[in-house]
């Protein structure tokens, strides 16, 4: 393939952000929302041509005519730093099922975005919130980043973009920066996941001090041709080799690879939230709408999933890590499908059910195994993922449609919205349907894959992650009604009455529920698999729903069902059932309402801890200590200036008398000496 | 004499301060400083590309552009000039600040007395690093640091003259151990009752000093230099300096004088004694294992700006020397990328806050906030500098710290393998205290009405801070630049020299 495509993906929003970060100021908002937009187009299709290439030109570097695999091409790869002889950080582009895909989802979803902004960012009178271009500037850089994260052909230049759209997140989180509460957590979301990140890096470090190389196409696959390569199982095998015959094989009680490997999914942990380090996400809302949809739901929280995929032939090898990843994703599924059913701002219920969405995800790729099903955990999980990413995409769209109609992120302000807004009505109804699991929307397949790779690991996990995809048709459905059912409140005199919103607010919304209708047809099956064997013979749009295993679909669509149903009633119009509810599981409502306190003790750890028990002490340590120390050598020095400066009095007698006093002294001395 | 190309390096700051003599008015001023800076930094450009041309060429001698003057000859002291790839990136980091400094004291008081200083201080930065003789680079080191007195007294703000005190008597305490240090190299130069020399390749080659001697002389001049590198526990000066001293004299010191100190354990301590650097490493990685966390714990309460980033230079020099200690060549490079990019950053940050200071006449974080909406272009800057600072990819905070945690990672018993670990967390803490300060003084609600009416950069101020940023990222964006011309360096020269 030749290099412009891809040269251009990166440059393209990389050109936007300098352009519009230093010139935006000057021009007119209305000229940088195009501007961007059009930016974003245009390396959105630029990124269909490249992913339909792959997938589809059945060209050599990327499908094996003999087998069918699909291999993995690097399509660039230059030197950035070379640390010695072979360890190179490189700047590439590595394109393989999961990043092809992972090009259409970002570039999809980050054009709705960008188009959902020009009406987003402003208010009802068409005035453009101040930092429209900055917005942009931002939602460029992320873009850039993003891209760069799962392009990446090596682990150091996947962490370098790693950073960066941790930080792009941290800009748009804190976008409106006058307000304390976003500055808060801007704030908490970048050190949460560096924190996480400090356990990436040295994850990074030990595999590649032990392999001695970053590139995943060293670790994971095996060359067959020029910069042609496909993932095999011998390569992770040889790696596994090299930590085994090295000179302390285990630390602690496991090998040094499973340790490198657990530090490794500690920053997915960070990035995608999962517990315990999820606190920063639900916070993350502050942020423009948009920006929730693009990067706290679609795009960057995924990256920590992506990195699990991307390394999966090695996880393969240590099942310890794997099984680490199924217990988190499955506590931090269940955990954020609990507390979600109780929250009042509806973007912390978007944010808690993403948590939980991708906890799915990680578990998905957690119980993958290659015995089974092909690795149909592994093709389930990026489904998820991809279908996750566009429904997710929608409800935090049609939330910010909501709130910009509103003025609050609240559902007691909302009720009834069905009869002002059915656009964005029938546009939420689709993607709680697809969250929900129902027949054909997107999530029933991807999810049906996920039950069934649980199911072909373990019985128990199984029934879990059914009951948490349970409580996700609940949640979905319970916020559902109280935004679009019960009784409407009064519009005050004066103001207008709620309404749907800009065509290029609605636009987005059109083609994110058309998608979510469709998405669950793709034949993922042939296009993204752990190693890039296809699963099936031959695929077509119905491939998905004949292969369907019926007897976990029977089951998982009866438990969506009866979700949904439980929810209607309690939740349909005004009632007394949830309050009584609450009443009988005070303690249990309480906790998930306060979402089991781990804000207060993280703040606990933090401030009293680390802050007033290690920062204060050393501060004062310093100050008094170290620095008292050589103030009082100074001090000491002028003392016994001080002391003797009497001896330099002028005084001639007395100089004489020390003078004897002296010689006479000596005189003693040299006569003891001689004697 | 004047047919080596180094000698301009002094040349060109001597005939400064003389110009600088005979100025009248502030605008002559600023035009000798201008054009002085300005001629600095075509000179170290120049150097660089004949130095990669020369080595293009197959030039594998250890120092370019050598030459050697006698200055004293019953002593043998000479004036002798070499440049390999790490003082030539000290060489360009050093015109930088300077040009950068020369800007951002654009409106000082008494600028005639003030430049004076300031271009005296500089000539013996440029000296220091382009000597190879240690009585010719003592020398130069002492002319840097005295002038400093003299600036943080008199321009300087607080308690300027406590300051300026213990600033000076820390140094020259530190100095005191190094010039023991050097005179004892000196006099052991010879074992085999040779002639004596001062000169730095000279007693490398030769491996002169005995093991028993090294163990005494190299904590000598270790910690002599150390001090300045701000060591633990000799980083004391280093708060209270910085807070005292005016924007450009900080800028300098934090950019270029602390890079003495790192360039002087390297150049010196670690180059000439390599068997007591292996053998007695251990101890001062715990210290500068100590002031990196150190630095950054103490950084995150403190409340005045200059506090902060003064405590974060010990933190980030720490790093410095931490890295040479490592003993290989991957995280010596990252040492002294880890110099440049902090003693750009650092001096990024000094001259932010001399701008912000200059406007809202306070320091406190707690009594400014939300400057972003009052002063976008110094706000923007801050935060530039600052996302270096905690290592944003992009910029050079970053390739530095990573080259540095792979270097040291290459070492692979536990004693190591920890203290690498515990300096990797210090990304975490600069991450917090910077955003600390970033959330309190750019972010937010403006604090103090009377800020409101406060003006923006003006186009001096945003000269030095754009060339500052520049410089950041660039190293930041195409580190392998620089990262080659420091780590071809090691390969032929110094470890031999080391035994490694």
């Amino acid at each position: 393939m030749e290099v412009t495509l891809p040269i251009l993906i990166l440059s393209i929003p990389l050109f936007m952000f300098l352009f519009l970060g230093l010139v935006g100021g000057k021009m007119s908002h209305k000229m940088a929302g195009i501007l961007g937009t059009l930016g974003m187009g245009t390396t959105m299709v630029l990124a269909y041509i490249t992913a339909f290439t792959y997938f589809f030109s059945g060209s050599p570097e990327f499908i094996d005519p003999a087998t069918g695999d699909r291999l993995q091409a690097v399509i660039f790869n230059v030197d950035w730093l070379q640390f010695y002889e072979n360890l190179v950080i490189r700047i590439g582009f590595l394109l393989d099922p999961i990043s092809a895909m992972m090009l259409v989802v970002i570039t999809t979803i980050s054009f709705m975005v960008h188009l959902y902004s020009n009406g987003y960012m402003r208010d009802h009178h068409g005035v453009w919130e101040t930092g429209f271009q900055r917005f942009y500037a931002f939602l460029s850089l992320f873009s850039f980043s993003m891209l760069g994260l799962v392009v990446a052909t090596n682990i150091f230049q996947m962490y370098i973009f790693w950073e960066l759209v941790g930080a792009s997140s941290y800009l748009l989180i804190g976008f409106y920066y006058t307000k304390p509460s976003a500055v808060s957590a801007s704030k908490k979301a970048f050190i949460v996941t560096r924190f996480a990140d400090l356990g990436f890096l040295i994850g990074i470090l030990i595999l590649s001090f032990y392999t001695g190389t970053f590139n995943f196409t060293d670790l994971t696959s095996a060359p067959v041709g020029e910069n042609i390569y496909q993932v095999s199982l011998d390569a992770a095998n040889s790696v596994k080799g090299i930590f085994e015959n090295s000179a302390a094989p285990m630390f602690m009680g496991a090998s040094v690879l499973t340790w490198a490997l657990v530090l490794i999914f500690m920053g997915g942990m960070g990035k995608s939230a999962m517990m315990p380090l999820h606190i920063w996400l639900p916070d993350a809302m502050e942020g423009p709408t948009p920006v929730s949809a693009l990067i706290h739901a679609a795009t960057m929280v995924v990256a920590g999933v992506y990195l699990v995929a991307r390394l999966f032939p090695l996880y393969l090898m240590e099942t310890a890590a794997l099984d680490i990843i199924v217990v988190v994703g499955a506590l931090t599924a269940y955990y954020a499908a609990m507390i979600a059913c109780v929250q009042v701002d509806i973007k912390r219920v978007l944010a808690f059910s993403t948590i939980s969405q991708i906890a799915f995800m990680m578990v998905s790729l957690g119980v993958a195994r290659p015995e089974f099903h092909h690795g149909i955990g592994y093709m389930a999980g990026m489904f998820h993922l991809f279908t996750h990413a566009m429904f997710k995409a929608l409800l935090f769209l049609c939330a910010g449609a909501i709130i910009h109609a509103i003025g609050s992120n609240n559902y007691t302000e909302m009720h009834g919205l069905r009869k002002f807004m059915p656009v964005t009505h029938i546009a939420f109804l689709i993607g709680c349907l697809a969250i929900a699991g129902i027949i054909p929307f997107a999530g029933f397949f991807s999810k049906d894959e996920i039950l069934t790779a649980c199911f072909g690991h373990s019985i128990v996990w199984y029934i879990w992650m059914s009951a948490v995809a349970g409580l996700t048709a609940f949640y979905m459905f319970r916020l559902y009604y109280l935004i679009f059912w019960w009784k409407e409140h009064k519009v005050p005199q004066g103001h207008h009455q709620p309404h749907d919103q800009a065509w290029t607010m609605t636009l987005p919304l059109v083609l994110l529920a058309a998608v979510s209708c469709v998405a669950g047809f793709v034949p993922f099956g042939n296009l993204v698999t752990w190693n890039g064997e296809p699963m099936f013979e031959s695929s077509s749009f119905l491939t998905n729903l004949e292969h369907l295993d019926w007897s976990v679909a029977a089951i998982s669509l009866v438990v969506a069902i009866v979700a949904i149903i439980i929810a209607t009633v309690m939740y349909k119009s005004e009632n007394k059932m949830p309050e009584k509810m609450a009443q009988a599981l005070p303690n249990l409502w309480r906790w998930c309402y306060h979402r089991f306190y781990w804000d207060e003790l993280y703040m606990f750890i933090t401030h009293k801890i680390i802050f007033n028990g290690i920062c204060k002490p050393i501060a004062w340590f310093d100050r008094h200590v170290i620095d008292g120390t050589m103030d009082s050598f100074a001090s000491l020095t002028n003392k016994a200036s001080y002391a003797i400066r009497g001896l330099q009095s002028g005084n001639l007698q007395m100089y004489v008398w020390w003078y004897l006093i002296g010689a006479v002294l000596l005189g003693a001395v040299t006569v003891i000496c001689l004697i | 004499m004047f047919s080596n190309i180094l000698i301009y390096f002094v040349v060109i700051p001597v005939v400064m301060l003389g110009l600088l003599a005979i100025c009248q008015n502030i605008k002559q001023i600023r035009a000798v400083a201008v054009t002085g800076s300005i001629a600095l930094m075509a000179l170290s450009t120049y150097v660089l590309l004949e130095y990669l041309a020369l080595r293009a060429a197959g030039d594998t001698s250890e120092m370019l552009f050598m030459g050697s003057w006698e200055w004293f000859v019953p002593l043998h002291i000479n004036l002798a000039v070499g440049v390999d790839g790490v003082s030539i990136a000290m060489l360009i980091l050093s015109s930088i600040i300077v040009f950068a400094g020369s800007f951002a004291s654009w409106n000082i008081d008494q600028p005639k007395e003030f430049f004076l200083w300031l271009i005296l201080l500089s000539t013996g930065v440029f000296g220091f690093f382009i000597t190879i003789d240690m009585f010719t680079m003592f020398m130069f080191y002492e002319v840097a640091l005295i002038p400093m007195y003299l600036l943080i007294g008199v321009w300087g703000s607080g308690r300027k003259e406590y300051s300026a005190m213990k600033l000076t008597l820390m140094l020259m305490g530190g100095s005191a151990f190094l010039m023991l240090g050097l005179i004892g190299i000196y006099y052991h130069s010879a074992p085999e009752g040779g002639q004596l020399t001062w000169n730095l390749l000279e007693i490398a080659k030769n491996d002169a000093i005995s093991t028993g001697w090294q163990y005494f002389l190299f904590p000598m001049t270790f910690v002599g230099f150390g001090v300045l590198g701000a060591m633990f526990p000799f980083h004391t000066w280093s708060p209270d300096g910085h807070a005292s001293a005016p924007t450009a004299v900080s800028m300098l010191h934090a950019g270029v004088l602390m890079k003495l100190g790192g360039y002087g354990c390297f150049r010196v301590a670690m180059y000439l004694m390599p068997q007591a650097a292996n053998d007695l490493a251990w101890i001062f990685l715990i210290l500068t294992g100590i002031s990196v966390v150190y630095g950054a714990f103490s950084a995150c309460v403190q409340t005045d700006l200059k506090y902060i980033n003064a405590y974060s230079s010990v933190s980030h020099c720490g790093l410095v020397l931490f890295a040479i200690l490592m003993l290989n060549t991957t995280a010596m490079t990252g040492a002294i990328m880890q110099m440049l990019s902090h003693g750009l950053m650092t001096a990024l940050f000094f001259a932010l806050i001399g701008m912000i200071y200059g406007r809202t006449h306070t320091r406190d974080i707690r009594q400014m906030g939300g400057l972003m909406k009052i002063m976008p272009f110094l706000a923007v800057c801050y935060m530039i500098a600052g996302f270096a600072s905690l290592g944003l990819p992009g910029l050079s905070g970053f390739v530095a710290e990573m080259t540095i945690f792979v270097g040291s990672f290459e070492n692979s018993d536990m004693f190591h393998r920890v203290l690498t670990i515990v300096a990797c967390c210090s990304i975490v803490i600069t991450a917090v205290y910077i955003l600390r300060v970033v959330g309190k003084l750019l972010l937010g609600p403006v604090q103090d009405e009377h800020h409101r009416q406060l003006t923006d950069a003006s186009w001096w101020e945003r000269v030095s801070t754009v060339t500052l940023i520049v410089s950041v990222a660039a190293i930041g964006c195409f580190p392998n630049f620089f990262a080659n011309l420091i780590r071809f360096t090691f390969d032929p020269s110094f470890f031999r020299a080391l035994g490694l």
